[in-house]
C-alpha cells in the first residue's frame, strides 16, 4: 500500500517537473554536450556536416593561435582590473550613499542610470569622449592637455590606452548593479550593531572592517563571483568601443574570439569555436572554485 | 555611581505633515537614582521609557535638562565616554564573532593608556563570562546559543569594561516564561555581585516589581510615580498606576462618597471618613475581597478559577464596565459555586479612591 502510494506521488512529481526538464534539456543541456562533442571533432565541415577524425587538434590549434592568446591576455587583464576596482568603488559609493540623508534618492537614481542605458549607446559616448580624429582630439585629450599631458589616441592608439578605455568603460557599466546590491545590503544591517559598537567606543574604521564588512560579506562575495564570470564573458563592451574587427585592434576577448570563429569574416570553424568555449568554461570554473575556497574563510552567513 | 536626571526633556520633530507639533517623548523628568541600586523603568509601549534609557546612554541627546553621573555633568559627553554598558533588547551580538570575541570587542577598542595586554583582556573576558556563568560557551557563535545564553553573553559584553552604569533595554522580553523567571533572578544576582547601578526598561510590571529596588512608572513621557515596588503597589498616586501594577489587574468601579461613606451602586460598602461628597472611582485590588455571607458588597458570580494556591472568583457588578472582575481568595475558603450571588467584605487598605476628572488619588 505504502510503496504504491510513494511510487504514485513520485511519478506525479516527475510529471510536474517534465516541462522544465524538457526545456532545460533541449535548450541548455543538449547544446552544452554538443559544444563539448564539437570541440573534439577535427576538420568539421559546416556545410556538409562531416568531419574526418576526433582528437585534440582543435585545442592545439586554438592554443597556438596568436589571436586567441591575445584574447586570453586581454580578458585576464580586464577581469583582474575591473572586478576588484568596480566592487571596491561601488562599496565606497554605497557607504557614502548610506551615510547621507538629503539627496540620497537622487544620487541613487543617478548612479543607477548606466544600468538602464544601452551598452552600444554608452560605447558611442565613450568613443566620442576618447577618440582622436582629424578634426578634434576629443574630450579626454582636452582634459589631459589642461594638465600639460601629451595627446593620446585612446581608440586607435597604443595598446595600454585602448585597454584603459575598455576597463574604464566596463567598470562604469557594471557599477550601478553593484551599488544597488550593496546599498540594500548596507541598509539591511541592524542599526543596533552600530549602536552597540558606538557605546563600546569603536572607531569608525574598526566598525566598518569588523562589523559592516562581515555583515555584508555574502553580498560582496556574490558580486565578486558574478563579476568574475561576467568579465570573463565580456564581448559587447569591446565591440561598442572598437568595432567588430577586434583582432585587428588587438582588443579581442575570449568570447569575441569564439564569435569570430563562428561568424566572423575569417569564421566558419565551429570546432575551433567550441574548443575555445570549453577552455573558457574551465577557466571560469577554476576561478569560481578558487573564489568559493577563499570565501569559506571570509564570508559570514 | 549615582545617576541624576534634572528636568530631562526629549522632543522629536513630528512626522505628521498636518500637525507640526513636536512629539514629547520624555517630559521634564527629574530623579536621583541612588548608587548601586537596581531601577526598573516601567510603562506601556510608547511611554518614553526606552527614550529615557537612550538619553542616559548618550545615544540620544536631550532637548533640555541635564544628566549627572555622580557629580559629573555628562549631558554633553558622547556615549562612548560615559562609561556605560548597554544591553539591547535583541542583544545585538555580532553574529560572525564567537562569544569570546564578542566579549573581547569592547576591550579591544581601548586606546592609549587604557590599552590592555592580550592576557589582561582574556582575563577580564573570562571574569565577565564567569560572572554570568557562560565560561564553557566561549568558543561558540551566538547562533549556536539559546536565547537565555545569548542574553548572558550580552550582559557579559556590557559588563566587561566594568561600566559605571549598566543599562538594560527590555532584557527579558525575548525569553520564554520559564527562562524569564530564571533570568530576572540572574540579573538581580549579577547586579548585587557587581554593585553597579543598573537601570532596566520593561513593560512587564511583574518583572519590574520582582527585582527592582525602585520602580519608575511612566506614561506618555511623564513620570507618574517613583518608589519601592511595594510602596507604589500599596499606595498608587493615580488611577493609571493602580491599573498598571498588579495581576490580575485592579477592579475599577463607578462609585460615590456620600456622608463619609463609600457607595458602589446603591450599596454602602465602606466607611470613608473625611472625604467630601463626590462622584469618584473606587479601585479594589483582587486580594481586597473577603467572602462573607453578611458582607456589604454584592456581586454576580460568573465563574471560579482554581489556581492551586488560591481561588479567583470571576464576578460582575453593574457599577463596573469590566464584565470579568476578579477577586482572589485563599483556596481554603469554601465557595458555593451554585450560588448566583456572592457577598464580600472589603479590606480598607486595598481600596483606593480616585477623582473622576483628574484620576488622582483621593486620600481618606
Amino acid at each position: 500500500m505504502m510503496s504504491d502510494k510513494m511510487g504514485n506521488s513520485g511519478l506525479k512529481g516527475w510529471i510536474y517537473l517534465l516541462p522544465a526538464i524538457l526545456f532545460l534539456g533541449v535548450f541548455l543541456v543538449y547544446p552544452l554536450i554538443d559544444v563539448f562533442v564539437y570541440s573534439f571533432e577535427e576538420g568539421y565541415n559546416f556545410t556538409s556536416q562531416t568531419f574526418w577524425g576526433t582528437g585534440l587538434y582543435n585545442y592545439s590549434y586554438v592554443l597556438h593561435d596568436p589571436y586567441f592568446l591575445q584574447a586570453v591576455k586581454n580578458t585576464f587583464i580586464l577581469v583582474i582590473v575591473t572586478v576588484p576596482l568596480s566592487t571596491g568603488i561601488a562599496l565606497l559609493i554605497s557607504v557614502g550613499l548610506n551615510s547621507i540623508k538629503p539627496l540620497r534618492n537622487l544620487f541613487q537614481t543617478i548612479y543607477f542610470l548606466p544600468y538602464v542605458t544601452n551598452n552600444l549607446a554608452v560605447g558611442l559616448v565613450f568613443m566620442i569622449l576618447f577618440q582622436k580624429t582629424a578634426y578634434t582630439d576629443g574630450f579626454a585629450n582636452l582634459v589631459i592637455s589642461w594638465f600639460g599631458g601629451p595627446v593620446i589616441d585612446f581608440i586607435d592608439g597604443p595598446y595600454w590606452a585602448k585597454m584603459f578605455v575598455l576597463c574604464f568603460y566596463t567598470i562604469w557599466v557594471v557599477m550601478p548593479f553593484k551599488i544597488l546590491i550593496l546599498t540594500s545590503a548596507l541598509a539591511s544591517v541592524n542599526p543596533d550593531y552600530y549602536k552597540a559598537a558606538q557605546v563600546d567606543g569603536t572607531s569608525k574604521f574598526r566598525t566598518f572592517t569588523r562589523i559592516t564588512l562581515p555583515m555584508i560579506s555574502p553580498m560582496i562575495f556574490y558580486l565578486v563571483i558574478t563579476g568574475f564570470i561576467g568579465a570573463f564573458k565580456s564581448y559587447s563592451d569591446a565591440v561598442a568601443l572598437f568595432g567588430t574587427d577586434l583582432n585587428a585592434a588587438q582588443m579581442n576577448t575570449i568570447v569575441g574570439y569564439i564569435y569570430d570563429m563562428l561568424y566572423g569574416d575569417s569564421g566558419g570553424y565551429p570546432s575551433y569555436a567550441s574548443a575555445a568555449a570549453i577552455i573558457l568554461f574551465f577557466i571560469v570554473l577554476t576561478i569560481t572554485c578558487i573564489n568559493l575556497l577563499i570565501s569559506k574563510k571570509n564570508v559570514h552567513y | 555611581m549615582k545617576v541624576v536626571l534634572e528636568n530631562l526633556t526629549k522632543k522629536f520633530p513630528s512626522r505628521d505633515r498636518k500637525n507640526r507639533e513636536d512629539v514629547i517623548a520624555v517630559n521634564d523628568f527629574t530623579f536621583e537614582i541612588p548608587d548601586g541600586k537596581l531601577i526598573g523603568l516601567l510603562g506601556p509601549s510608547g511611554c518614553g521609557k526606552s527614550t529615557t534609557l537612550n538619553l542616559i546612554s548618550g545615544l540620544l541627546k536631550p532637548t533640555s535638562g541635564k544628566i549627572y553621573f555622580g557629580e559629573e555633568d555628562v549631558t554633553k559627553v558622547p556615549a562612548e565616554h560615559r562609561g556605560i554598558g548597554l544591553v539591547f533588547q535583541n542583544y545585538a551580538l555580532y553574529p560572525h564573532l564567537t562569544v569570546r570575541q564578542n566579549i573581547l570587542f569592547p576591550l579591544q577598542n581601548l586606546k592609549g593608556k587604557d590599552k590592555l595586554s592580550k592576557e589582561e583582556m582574556n582575563k577580564k573576558a573570562e571574569e565577565a563570562a564567569g560572572l554570568v556563568q557562560i565560561s564553557e560557551l566561549m568558543d561558540r557563535k551566538p547562533a549556536e546559543l539559546s536565547g537565555g545564553q545569548q542574553q548572558r553573553v550580552a550582559i557579559a559584553r556590557a559588563l566587561v569594561k566594568m561600566p559605571r552604569v549598566l543599562l538594560l533595554d527590555e532584557p527579558l522580553s525575548n525569553l520564554d516564561a520559564r527562562l524569564r523567571l530564571q533570568t530576572r533572578e540572574e540579573i538581580r544576582r549579577i547586579q548585587r555581585e557587581t554593585g553597579i547601578t543598573t537601570i532596566f526598561v520593561t513593560h512587564d510590571q511583574e518583572e519590574a516589581m520582582s527585582i527592582s529596588d525602585m520602580i519608575v512608572v511612566m506614561k506618555d513621557g511623564v513620570v507618574q510615580q517613583i518608589g519601592k515596588p511595594q510602596e507604589v503597589y500599596d499606595n498608587p498616586k493615580n488611577l493609571f498606576v493602580a491599573k498598571f501594577l498588579g495581576t490580575p489587574p485592579i477592579n475599577v468601579f463607578d462609585a460615590s462618597v456620600r456622608g463619609g461613606k463609600l457607595y458602589i451602586g446603591e450599596e454602602g460598602v465602606l466607611e470613608a471618613p473625611g472625604v467630601t461628597d463626590q462622584e469618584c472611582y473606587a479601585a479594589i485590588r483582587p486580594e481586597g475581597f473577603v467572602l462573607k455571607e453578611e458582607g456589604a458588597f454584592g456581586c454576580e458570580l460568573k465563574a471560579l478559577e482554581v489556581m492551586g494556591r488560591d481561588i479567583s472568583l470571576v464576578i460582575k457588578n453593574s457599577a463596573s464596565q469590566n464584565p470579568a472582575l476578579r477577586a482572589i481568595i485563599g483556596s481554603d475558603t469554601p465557595v458555593d459555586v451554585t450560588k448566583k450571588q456572592v457577598r464580600f467584605e472589603l479590606k480598607p487598605q486595598k481600596v483606593f479612591l480616585f477623582d473622576r476628572e483628574t484620576e488622582e488619588r483621593i486620600f481618606c
